[in-house]
């Protein structure tokens, strides 16, 4: 790493969980601790709050430049005398010029450096329309056809009312993080109609020979009988999401499209911390929750 | 050949000359117009003057790789037959939104030459131009022969003109509307080709959103019997695709639709079928929102495809390898990179034919790290596919070492561009600067013709271009090099250097005018936010009258320094269409 501390990377002995901005209420944090997300000595919670306070500072972790990187102007002569082997990226705002969001960054929400990286505005354009355009109809009707114990209710209506436009997403992509495994990852929500297809997927994510009974779907698509062990609580983990309100439930419960719309993030939570996940919620929040554990 | 066109032929008064003195104007006219390439072209027009008559009675083509490069009197005067004309405009950075709007290469000009000289036009392919729907209607008034029309990344236009060209271009035989800035207000131009229209080989509207009318889409299928590509919007689902293949077994090129959709399974098995049917398809994209559930309909159909595009699908690395597994025959890739090095892995495992594979970030905005590709991706890749010679990956890690084991699986590239998305970042291994990759990159590959560079460069990544690069003809640069003296490097070791555009780097003055004379060999350069001064920029301009200096300035940004600049040149002169933000020095 630099001294300066401003070039860095992932390096892979890190272990850090990278967590985003909106993982910072202190009533998650709490929660990350009690489902116990093990990283030893709380090197989370440390990135966690490295993290909440500010996107500048932080852990070591490359990203993609804002525009408060490039808040300070920087003269020429200062690019030029840097002589060490590690330049820091504001070396690279050579002619001080002011960086301004263009319409891309807009639509992203965050400020960015304009043009870079170097995608054809179309190509980003649609990206974003991609996540917005799917209607949750179009999953709800899937649902009547697929050949598995159904999980889901048909719910035309309700789910209509949760379009997934009124998902707020401008990205279709939520993360997904595993009990053990440091590194989350992140999957596209509006490329699965259904639970199964998610949860199948999932599996070929996280999967691990040294995990034992990790199987969160007994079969493919194409056998029927077998029921799915994640959402019947058989295996050793079971899989929860974040939802709007920031309480986590057990992955099943609703339509399919009502989920689509409350989902913020999801977790592979070891069955034996998740005991107690939902009459505690039930304490909390006083909802009825009629999933037996 | 038209007769009104010759002329006697003078003596030529060089002995060397007797020869080809002998050999009549028609013949060489008839050799001459077996010439297709416009570098072939180009040089037997300086032989002498005999073959330069003749080879510009006998060109139909024309290409023009900067539209301000000439003017539309300059080449309609000098080619009087031309049939074809491809014509590029903005600089390629406008594709970023570097380029402030109205900044100009609008069409129009050279449409109204055209029509006066060159009534019998064919086909025209535009690239970076801006073009009013006034100019389409005025396109598909003025040229009854016109057939061929071909927009990628366009502007300035609507479905309106769509509607204009698909109502009166009788003989249109190809329409290709790719990646442009379109108004897309309703989808009601495909309904405007009349019933007697049956000429279309071509036919590309992925790039609309809009709905069109899929019984009058249905229909045209159907009559055009020649119809060999067929790209359609997210707007036709399945089952619509379905239809449109039954009637369209003769495909090559297929674009689809939307892939999602509730399909029981008796529909599933008319859209395997229908694929099935369709036994000369070679090329397929579109796939928007695919749903893995649906994906094996393709699956014998990929046997015999060279060009897959999945850059708008969204599929992780599990479905992909599947889907790949079929395509062994595959020579052009785009990919997203939800894919990951899994699916990397598997197109090395599969796809022995490969020569291009482009890597897209799905979500490149994303400031924490997620997955994606790394370097094990595409060196995965490089063991498998020994013929690839073209590649665009975007990746957020690279190490030098990773570069130098791809050139050396693969050492014939020709077109080399990476794209580590963070800028400045250095060889996160051993946190040295990337320096060394492209060092060998360039020494390795000695048929490199275009090059983009990314991550954290010193000036030696330029010093390893200029000595080694010598077939390079376009470089990007972005965020790299410590001092003048990279840019010198390139300016003074790349012979055949003719495009450099240039972003964010510490380069200045004195790098600026070290390549005065270099510029005129070559088409084009842009610099933006580097220490180039506005003096500079004059100093450049009064000593090279046949290049055109041209300053964007930026709302409240230094008077003496030049932010974006762009240099070209030209035969035309200043050009007079500048927007007040373009400053021609």
């Amino acid at each position: 790493m630099s001294a300066s501390g401003s070039v860095s990377t992932v390096s892979r002995d890190d272990h850090l969980v990278l967590s985003s901005e909106d993982s910072s209420s202190p009533v998650e944090s709490e929660l990350e601790l009690g489902l116990g997300l093990s990283l030893g000595g709380g090197g989370f919670i440390k990135a966690q709050q490295q993290a909440s306070g500010g996107g500048g500072g932080g852990g070591q972790y490359a990203r993609i430049l804002t525009a408060k990187d490039f808040s300070s102007v920087v003269s020429s002569s200062s690019c030029l005398s840097s002589s060490s082997s590690s330049l820091s990226r504001g070396d690279y705002v050579a002619a001080g010029t002011k960086r301004s969001s263009d319409s891309v960054a807009a639509a992203n929400g965050s400020s960015q450096v304009v043009g870079w990286p170097p995608i054809r505005a179309y190509r980003m354009n649609s990206m974003v329309n991609q996540a917005k355009s799917v209607a949750s109809e179009e999953y709800n009707s899937m649902m009547e056809n697929k050949r598995k114990n159904s999980l889901v209710e048909k719910t035309t209506d309700v789910c209509s009312k949760n379009s997934a436009s009124a998902k707020g997403r401008t990205s279709p992509f939520v993360k997904v993080n595993m009990d053990g495994i440091p590194i989350g990852r992140k999957i596209d929500l509006n490329a699965h109609g259904c639970y199964e297809s998610l949860v199948q997927t999932l599996e070929d994510m996280f999967h691990q020979p040294t995990t034992p009974s990790f199987v969160l779907l007994g079969s493919s698509v194409q056998e029927p009988t077998r029921p799915s062990k994640l959402l019947d609580g058989t295996s050793d983990y079971v899989l929860t999401y974040e939802d709007k309100e920031g309480d986590w439930m057990l992955v099943g419960d609703v339509p399919w499209g009502m989920f689509l719309g409350s989902v913020k993030r999801l977790r592979i939570m070891r069955t034996s911390e998740a005991t107690g996940l939902a009459p505690r919620l039930q304490e909390s929040n006083g909802r009825q929750r009629n999933r037996p554990i | 050949m038209e007769s009104e066109s010759k002329r006697k032929k003078e003596s030529p008064n060089t002995a060397e000359l007797a020869v080809t003195a002998s050999f009549p104007d028609e013949v060489l006219e008839i050799v001459l117009s077996l010439l297709t390439s416009h570098r072939d072209r180009s040089s037997v027009s300086l032989v002498c003057k005999d073959w330069y008559r003749a080879e510009r009675w006998s060109r139909t083509q024309v290409f023009i790789g900067n539209c301000y490069s000439v003017s539309p009197e300059i080449l309609t005067r000098r080619f009087p037959n031309i049939r074809s004309v491809t014509l590029k405009g903005k600089p390629r950075f406008s594709d970023f939104n570097l380029v402030p709007p109205n900044w100009g290469a609008d069409i129009h000009a050279w449409l109204v030459a055209f029509a006066a000289k060159y009534p019998f036009l064919e086909e025209l392919r535009l690239k970076r131009m801006a073009v009013s729907d006034e100019s389409l209607e005025f396109l598909a008034s003025n040229f009854p022969n016109f057939k061929l029309l071909s927009l990628l990344s366009c502007d300035g236009f609507s479905t309106d003109g769509l509607a204009a060209i698909a109502t009166h271009c009788k003989n249109l035989t190809e329409l290709d509307i790719q990646e442009n800035g379109i108004e897309d207000s309703s989808g009601s131009w495909l309904s405007c080709f009349p019933e007697s229209f049956t000429s279309l080989e071509v036919l590309n509207f992925a790039n609309l959103t809009s709905e069109v009318n899929t019984d009058a889409l249905e229909r045209l299928v159907s009559r055009c019997k020649s119809l060999k590509v067929l790209k359609v919007n997210k707007s036709i689902s399945l089952e619509q695709l379905q239809r449109l293949l039954v009637r369209a077994p003769q495909l090559e090129e297929l674009g689809t639709g939307s892939f999602l959709q509730d399909l029981t399974a008796r529909p599933y098995a008319d859209l395997e079928s229908a694929f099935n049917n369709c036994k000369n398809i070679h090329t397929l994209s579109g796939l928007w929102e695919a749903v893995p559930l649906y994906l094996p309909a393709l699956y014998n159909s990929c046997a015999n495809l060279t060009f897959l595009n999945l850059s708008y699908t969204a599929l992780q690395s599990g479905e992909f390898a599947k889907l790949v597994v079929h395509c062994p025959r595959l020579r052009r890739l785009w990919v997203l990179d939800t894919v990951e090095d899994k699916g990397l892995e598997a197109v090395g495992s599969n796809c022995p034919l490969l020569e291009e594979l482009r890597v897209f970030p799905a979500d490149p905005f994303d400031e924490e790290i997620i997955h994606g590709v790394t370097e094990e991706g595409f060196v995965a890749v490089s063991f498998g596919c020994r013929r690839l010679h073209y590649v665009l990956y975007f990746c957020r890690q690279m190490t030098n070492a990773a570069v130098a084991t791809i050139v050396q699986n693969c050492p014939n590239f020709t077109h080399f561009r990476l794209c580590i998305m963070t800028p400045g970042l250095p060889d996160y291994l051993t946190n040295e600067p990337m320096d060394e990759a492209f060092g060998a990159v360039v020494k390795t590959c000695s048929k490199l013709q275009r090059l983009s560079v990314s991550g954290l460069l010193t000036d030696l990544t330029f010093e390893y271009i200029g000595k080694y690069a010598k077939n390079l003809e376009t470089l990007s640069v972005a965020f790299a090099g410590r001092s003048d003296r990279g840019m010198q490097c390139v300016l003074e070791g790349c012979p055949k250097l003719r495009k450099l555009e240039i972003r964010d780097c510490p380069f200045g003055n004195e790098a600026l005018l070290s390549g005065l004379e270099k510029y005129e060999s070559m088409r084009s350069l842009w610099m933006s936010a580097c220490n180039v001064t506005m003096n500079a920029c004059r100093r450049l301009a009064k000593q090279m009258p046949r290049l055109n200096v041209e300053v964007m300035k930026e709302d409240g940004s230094d008077d003496s320094q030049a932010d974006k600049v762009y240099i070209y040149r030209t035969v035309a002169g200043p050009r007079r269409d500048a927007p007040p933000s373009v400053l021609t020095l």
